[in-house]
């Protein structure tokens, strides 16, 4: 009698517990819904996620926005571009920020995912990849060849000295401080520097964002980073980098990314799911005119040449 | 245990009361034991989630590759590899280095605030080691990026300051408070008749301390050490940042073993999943591989747990 009442007395907790345990793993589960759908009266948001590259200047965006359209409330998150393609795969943004396409795989995912209809990309600006070194370091120039050498699995370059180069303090070893595999900046590091076919050699300080890149080379006499050239601070200098050895070093810039001189610059993206609302459309639209694209040459990035903006 | 001269001297009032009371007093108990089984309800819970996520990968990936191999390329364009040999290696000198350092330090204070402090310096050193458990772990996490990492360059002349040794510095402090204040409970469990005892056969303060204390709280002094170890191998944000984040086996460089592990830059399992969760689109082999990580952090928890468990019990029986 004892013992049978004891057990009854914690299977109704139990069960009142797994019930409600259940209730919060089924509505935890779903899928969001688009930002757009919940906007009820007053503003109306737009989720905007991805590229920690764009973080900065997604913000910027929607912060001048908020001037031109009071309505509307542009919600940005980084995480990287990954994330954001992730996201636009999961249908949980609005737009997704990328500095970098879609590979084919991800693309037939969305199409999947909006019943056959591809997502519209947006060409939205450039972003000149530069090569960050602590200040004291003496290199000025290097060569896209030459990175890959020094990042790629099985590479040669190691050592300052296999540059021709002392670093002041003695220390030989190049510290090599690249971005976490979901990166945007990484994946366009990988196709175009390292090679598609290979990887990275291990042991590289893997940041997760592009101001940690900058940050750890600030502070450490031996590194060489790659990050944005929109990060670059007091603190770093900016390598030059030729084609070819032996080439002529292009300084990363507005017009060397424009011209096509410069190696490593690259296109930055935003995604959307296929058939946008109207306010997202505008939202776009707005981010390309002239006074869109003056946000982006104060951000630090490369605009659109003039005849791609919208009026 | 408790319940049992509860029950003797409640049986003989209970005619007598309300039944309002009593119908106040089930609902209470109801809920008191919701809030003990909950525990029970989420751990398993938990442990359905994760493995329920990590389950289908294991066919197609051998065990012992992905245990031993230390080839982590989880988006390889060419050849994806999934071996978490370094990243468990990482986690693994982590922890060691950072107990090596906040055990002497943690039951050092949890001693000396206990047995050596008195009155308002030790209700100040209670407050100020408290204090250091209120740090997030973030802000921990950028000192060890930017002040420790120059400091290590400077003090020991290696390239990078971000590896073994930062991290291990941060986690010690971070797992400190817990060590002292658990530390210090368990020492002042023991009854004051043992230090009574023992001043009186003569002995010294510390003759007191490293002879009757210490044994006599072994189990409680035990229990902090290990939930330093817990904390230490838990911790994500601050082991992220501090210790570069780098693929690499600390124990062996260039095909010999390496005694200066303390100075490699590694990678932990905590931070690879922080860091790469969120872009791994749900179901793919990456986003399961990341979720047996998570089998592997519980197994190696259970292990620690575990073993704890025997020690004390073992300690108990004698």
């Amino acid at each position: 009698m004892k013992h049978m009442k004891k057990t009854s007395s914690w299977i109704l907790p139990l069960a009142a517990l797994v019930a409600a345990a259940s209730l919060t793993l089924q509505t935890g589960c779903k899928p969001k819904e688009p930002g757009s759908q919940a906007g009820g009266a007053k503003a109306t948001a737009i989720q905007n996620i991805g590229s920690d590259t764009m973080v900065n200047l997604a913000q910027a965006w929607a912060e001048a926005y908020h001037a031109v359209d009071p309505s509307i409330s542009v919600e940005v998150s980084g995480g990287g571009s990954g994330v954001g393609v992730s996201a636009l795969i999961n249908g949980t943004c609005d737009i997704a920020n990328s500095s970098r396409k879609l590979e084919p795989e991800e693309e037939a995912k969305a199409t999947a995912k909006y019943g056959g209809k591809h997502p519209d990309e947006f060409l939205v600006g450039y972003d000149a990849l530069a090569i960050y070194v602590h200040p004291s370091n003496p290199i000025n120039e290097i060569s896209v060849e030459q990175l890959g050498e020094l990042f790629k699995e099985g590479g040669k370059i190691n050592k300052w000295s296999d540059l021709g180069i002392t670093v002041p303090g003695g220390q030989d070893e190049i510290v090599r401080v690249s971005r976490q595999n979901n990166s945007g900046t990484y994946h366009y590091f990988r196709e175009h520097v390292v090679g598609k076919k290979n990887d990275f050699k291990k042991g590289s300080m893997d940041m997760s964002g592009s101001k940690d890149v900058v940050e750890l080379v600030a502070n450490t006499p031996g590194a060489l980073g790659y990050s944005g050239l929109g990060y670059k601070t007091d603190k770093v200098k900016i390598v030059n980098v030729a084609k070819k050895t032996g080439d002529k070093a292009i300084v990363p810039s507005i017009e060397t990314t424009l011209n096509n001189t410069y190696p490593i610059a690259r296109p930055m993206f935003m995604y959307t799911p296929p058939n946008e609302p109207e306010h997202v459309k505008k939202y776009l639209n707005w981010v390309r005119t002239p006074a869109g694209q003056k946000i982006v040459v104060d951000s630090g990035y490369v605009p659109l040449p003039e005849k791609e903006q919208t009026k | 245990m408790p319940s049992a001269p509860a029950t003797s001297t409640a049986a003989t009032p209970a005619p007598r009361r309300k039944p309002r009371s009593l119908i106040g007093e089930k609902i209470i108990e109801f809920f008191i034991r919701l809030c003990g089984i909950s525990a029970i309800v989420f751990v398993f819970g938990i442990f359905f989630f994760v493995f329920r996520e990590a389950l289908p990968v294991p066919g197609k990936i051998s065990l012992s590759s992905f245990l031993f191999n230390t080839d982590w390329y989880p988006t390889s364009m060419s050849n994806v590899r999934f071996g978490i040999g370094a990243l468990v290696l990482g986690t693994l000198s982590v922890t060691i280095a950072a107990m090596i350092i906040a055990v002497p330090f943690g039951l050092g204070a949890a001693v000396f605030v206990s047995e050596f402090c008195k009155g308002k310096a030790r209700e100040t050193l209670k407050i100020v080691i408290e204090l250091l458990a209120a740090i997030p772990s973030v802000v921990w996490g950028f000192i060890g990026l930017t002040v420790m990492n120059k400091f290590i360059i400077w003090a020991f002349g290696v390239p990078v300051g971000l590896n073994v040794l930062n991290a291990a510095i941060l986690l010690a402090l971070m797992s400190i408070p817990i060590m002292v204040s658990i530390g210090e409970d368990s020492l002042k469990a023991v009854p004051d008749s043992y230090r009574e005892a023992a001043f009186a056969l003569g002995a010294t303060r510390w003759q007191t301390v490293y002879k009757v204390l210490i044994p006599a709280a072994k189990n409680g002094l035990l229990a902090a050490v290990l939930l330093g170890v817990g904390r230490a191998i838990g911790e994500t944000m601050a082991v992220l940042m501090a210790t570069g984040h780098a693929i690499n086996n600390p124990f062996i460089k260039d095909g010999s073993a390496n005694f200066g592990f303390m100075f490699e830059s590694v990678r932990t399992l905590t931070a690879t999943i922080a860091a790469e969760l969120g872009e791994a689109s749900e179901n793919s082999e990456h986003y399961r591989v990341l979720f047996l990580i998570g089998i592997v952090l519980f197994t190696l928890t259970f292990i620690v747990n575990v073993t704890a468990d025997l020690v004390v019990r073992g300690i108990r029986k004698k």
